[in-house]
């Protein structure tokens, strides 16, 4: 079996000092005939880094999201691997081993997520200043007024006005409802941030402005992001390094700018050969009909 | 996935559901079979049915009871209107369940008065949801002023107390011609609102889906469109929704004749109930009269019941997931804990 | 050959909030032409009435001002049920388009019985096969079988593409037919799609929200803004050398993968979303700013300050 420093050698190794470290990690689904989701992944994350983790449905990326951060439910089994969180202060934390109590407070704390759809994962009764509020109070000793200050303090950070936390979700559009789950994930000043899908449902215009956010975020407080999404070409433009899955394994782990000018494995040169550019020459591909897949049809 | 070959497109359960491993070259199906569609194409009414459970054979098993005791029984008992004089006699080799006040076989009287339920549960549950498929579905799909009006009038009959109006209807008509079919369409026009209801917003939803508005946009008639695209997804929902009208009928029924307004010459469960009750089959201990009527009842409520259950796992798919994680979940533990 | 020529087509939505009426314009005054062998892509993003023109073509609602002329060669109009057999639909979502009850065949069969292009079950049988094959879903006779459920994103839109094509279509409506498809297969859809149209001289309507592959794929584009074209013009012109402010913002909001860590470094302008005007629309064909809306573009010409410069 080879380790993925085998395979891809100067790129597996990020180039700032590591703040997550995942070996072979293997998730099982045990259904009638058990499917292996993800199989032996391995990669290092950098402090402060942003790492894009692409691949298309059934890949593995979102189960492998789930599995670092311990969500993952039955059927899904942790079948082997280890995920290793490297803290600032210096200490290593196994979270495959840690206890339900210090999970609790190992989670947003030190490592949050953006789920995919988050923007309707809102309470539609209750407002945004409520729920930041209870994210503060479930992790944090705090009193109401420096719950009111740090929940305003994050939306600013992410381009909302804080005059918002009075207002309900339904009063919010798509993209400022997205920016909300975001300040949420950072309401803790966690070292790393997970985001499933987070500009999938929203308008390309609205989608590039949280892009940029999102990297001015880091820049500011640097913390590491793991970007999952199937659109390459955004990954291209925001990550420092990207990880390609395919079937549940990392196939290509990479530099953004290595990635684009040559891709290893086939599996990326096709993913990227499926986005045609905007700029260049008017793709021949389509409009005479040679279809890579129709000749082997 | 190492152990199957490129050329496949696999559905895989996924934390939102299933999803797909993509395949590698074109949409071509050589290969084994998706893991879980399973064989070649099953049969659409297949689909509909449900996975065996406890519960489900549970409810089965009663439902076939009752129903063997309504339709083979009165052929293997005696006369129920026998009189003899051996009066109020607790059950005996003779007499299986004893005899009433007036010497009448229990169990005789008892096979007769569950065929007299089943028959009235049947035709209320045909006829309720006829009426609330018509006022509901049909409504629904034509959508406009006419499903205004349908809705309007359900919501009418929704809204007028039941038991109470069944009475007065009841208390109306003259005892003579009070019969089996009266009833039962005065328990149908009383029951059927709910139903319409429900069905009426399945089929909004169901008419909102893309492929109700591609099959309209080929071209299909609308008679054509509600029977054949929207109709077959909402066969479950149907299904439910008779087995509580069958349910609601039997126990208004039995309401009904119990206060002495049911059907004047049938002989059912609740017109048992109610002659027990004058023959004062309580105070004096008589429990073999009233008990066995009681617990049909009973039992024939509880069984299709449970077969709802099983029926709201089709409708909401999620049901069912929910409960066969429950269960790996409990044989991981079993197989951890031998382990230990 | 069928030929669509649409004018001025406008759609009202009445709103009620309460107890006060609005009405919302979904689309306003949108003129375009659908010809044999060529495709038009109607560019926009959520809002923009791309979808309203698509139900409008297809008569799911009616127009409240304009007119949509369906002809074929010889100027002949096609009008009443003869419509449903020349213009048709793709719809977007592949997994809601199709009827879960119901077999791949069926789907397929319904619109070659409605519209007699068969007349028994064996020539009705025969045609289904050959449609899948068309559509490359192979083996035919195993692919008819199948229920959606069983078929995965990809092959559901080619069923999806061969029902259209059924009754004959000559125009064909594709609405966002590959936004919710696996990346690597969307391409092997639309290039089927410019098979079928070379096939059968078809006309095609590309609605998307993707600038990249509207520009690939289709002759002509049409930017949409708030029901309202605000650029028209070939494919090429409008995404290479845009005029209207709109148009240059979707095509730097798009992610490029030729744009490699762009995001946040220098030369990443900031994206200004207000002050768009959409009075006025640019026509390269033309080569001039065309004002839709006589009175605001007046006004907005005079505030700010003077004729708008060509180039």
């Amino acid at each position: 079996m080879t380790t993925l420093t085998d395979r891809v050698p100067h790129a597996a190794v990020p180039a700032r000092r590591p703040v997550l470290t995942v070996t072979d990690l293997t998730v099982v689904y045990d259904v009638e005939q058990p499917v292996t989701a993800v199989k032996d992944a391995s990669l290092q994350l950098g402090r402060g880094e942003i790492l894009g983790l692409a691949g298309e449905s059934g890949c593995g990326k979102t189960t492998l999201a789930y599995a670092i951060n311990r969500l993952h439910q039955p059927p899904a089994r942790i079948a082997s691997g280890s995920v290793v969180f490297h803290d600032r202060d210096g200490g290593d934390v196994d979270l495959l081993g840690l206890d339900d109590e210090r999970l609790r407070r190992f989670r947003w704390s030190q490592l949050s997520m953006v789920f995919q759809g988050a923007m309707n994962s809102l309470n539609p009764v209750r407002t945004i200043g409520a729920q930041l509020d209870d994210t503060l109070r479930a992790h944090a000793r705090m009193s109401r007024a420096q719950r009111r200050e740090r929940s305003a303090e994050v939306l600013t950070r992410v381009g909302v006005d804080p005059g918002r936390l009075r207002s309900y979700p339904h009063e919010l559009s798509g993209g400022m409802r997205q920016r909300v789950m975001i300040a949420m994930a950072m309401l803790l000043e966690p070292q790393i941030m997970i985001m499933d899908e987070p500009t999938t449902a929203l308008d390309v215009v609205v989608q590039r402005e949280i892009l940029r956010e999102i990297v001015r975020l880091r820049d500011e407080l640097d913390f590491a992001v793991v970007f999952i999404t199937h659109d390459l070409p955004l990954l291209l433009e925001i990550s420092d390094r990207i990880a390609v899955m395919l079937a549940g394994e990392i196939v290509e782990l990479d530099t953004a700018t290595q990635l684009h000018r040559s891709p290893a494995h086939p599996y990326t040169r096709r993913l990227l050969g499926s986005f045609p550019s905007l700029s260049g020459e008017r793709g021949a591909f389509i409009r005479e009909g040679v279809d890579p897949e129709e000749g082997t049809a | 996935m190492t152990n199957i070959g490129p050329d496949v497109q696999v559905a895989v359960e996924g934390p939102g559901g299933p999803v797909e491993v993509p395949a590698e070259t074109a949409e071509t199906t050589t290969g084994p079979e998706p893991a879980r569609g399973g064989g070649k194409a099953r049969p659409a009414w297949r689909m509909l049915l449900p996975t065996m459970t406890p519960w489900l054979a549970t409810g089965l098993v009663l439902i076939a009871g009752v129903v063997l005791l309504g339709v083979v029984g009165p052929y293997l008992v005696g006369d129920p209107d026998a009189i003899s004089d051996v009066g109020l006699a607790p059950p005996s080799a003779e007499h299986w369940l004893g005899t009433t006040q007036t010497g009448q076989d229990v169990l005789a009287q008892l096979a007769h008065a569950t065929r007299g339920s089943l028959q009235i549960g049947l035709m209320v549950g045909v006829l309720a949801t006829l009426l609330s498929a018509f006022f509901g579905i049909y409504g629904a799909y034509l959508g406009g002023a006419a499903d205004e009006g349908f809705s309007l009038l359900s919501n009418v009959f929704l809204v007028i107390p039941g038991l109470p109006l069944v009475i007065v209807i009841s208390g109306f008509v003259p005892r003579e011609s009070r019969g089996l079919w009266t009833i039962a369409v005065v328990l149908a026009l009383t029951s059927w609102a709910a139903s319409a209801r429900v069905l009426r917003a399945q089929t909004l939803s169901v008419r909102a889906r893309d492929y109700v508005a591609a099959s309209r946009l080929s071209g299909e008639k609308p008679w054509r469109v509600i029977g054949v695209e929207i109709l077959p997804n909402l066969l479950p929902v149907l299904a439910s929704q008779f087995v509580y009208a069958v349910i609601a009928a039997i126990l208004g029924e039995a309401g009904l004749s119990f206060l002495g307004l049911g059907a004047s010459n049938a002989s059912t469960l609740g017109t048992m109930l109610f002659y027990a009750q004058n023959g004062f089959a309580l105070p004096l201990g008589a429990w073999w009269w009233f008990v066995p009527p009681g617990l049909v009842i009973a039992l024939f409520g509880m069984g299709l019941s449970l077969v709802n259950f099983s029926i709201d796992e089709i409708i909401n798919p999620r049901l069912k997931n929910a409960r066969t994680a429950r269960r790996r979940a409990k044989a991981a533990a079993r197989v951890a804990r031998k382990a230990a | 050959m069928t030929s669509v020529h649409v004018t001025n087509l406008t759609k009202d939505y009445g709103l009620r909030s309460g107890l006060r009426r609005s009405t919302l314009r979904a689309v306003d005054r949108v003129s375009f032409d659908l010809v044999p062998r060529r495709t038009v892509a109607l560019v926009g993003e959520s809002g923009s009435g791309k979808s309203t023109i698509a139900k409008l073509l297809t008569r799911m609602e009616k127009p409240t001002s304009g007119r949509i002329d369906v002809q074929l060669d010889d100027r002949t109009p096609v009008m009443g049920s003869v419509y449903q057999r020349h213009v048709q639909m793709v719809f977007q979502d592949p997994f809601a388009s199709l009827n879960p009850f119901h077999s791949v065949e069926h789907h397929v069969a319904r619109p070659l019985r409605i519209h007699r292009r068969t007349h028994d079950a064996a020539s009705t049988h025969a045609r289904v096969l050959e449609m899948l094959e068309r559509v490359n879903l192979h083996p035919a006779e195993d692919m008819a079988a199948r229920r959606p459920h069983e078929l995965s994103g990809g092959q559901r839109q080619r069923v999806a593409i061969a029902r259209a094509l059924a009754p004959g279509a000559q125009v064909l409506i594709a609405d966002e037919p590959v936004s919710m498809l696996d990346v690597s297969i969307r391409l092997g859809v639309l290039n089927l799609l410019g098979r079928l149209q070379r096939e059968d001289n078809l006309a095609v309507l590309y609605i998307t929200h993707d600038l990249a592959t509207a520009r690939h794929f289709s002759d002509e584009i049409l930017v949409l803004y708030r029901g309202r074209v605000v650029e028209r013009g070939p494919a090429d012109a409008v995404i290479l050398d845009p005029r209207h402010d709109y148009t240059k913002l979707l095509a730097m909001a798009a992610p490029d993968p030729d744009r490699v860590g762009s995001v946040g470094r220098e030369g990443d302008t900031a994206v200004a979303r207000d002050g768009i005007d959409n009075s006025v629309c640019y026509d390269h064909t033309l080569g001039a700013w065309v004002p839709i809306d006589e009175a605001e573009a007046a006004a907005a010409s005079a505030a700010a300050g003077g004729v708008r410069a060509g180039a």
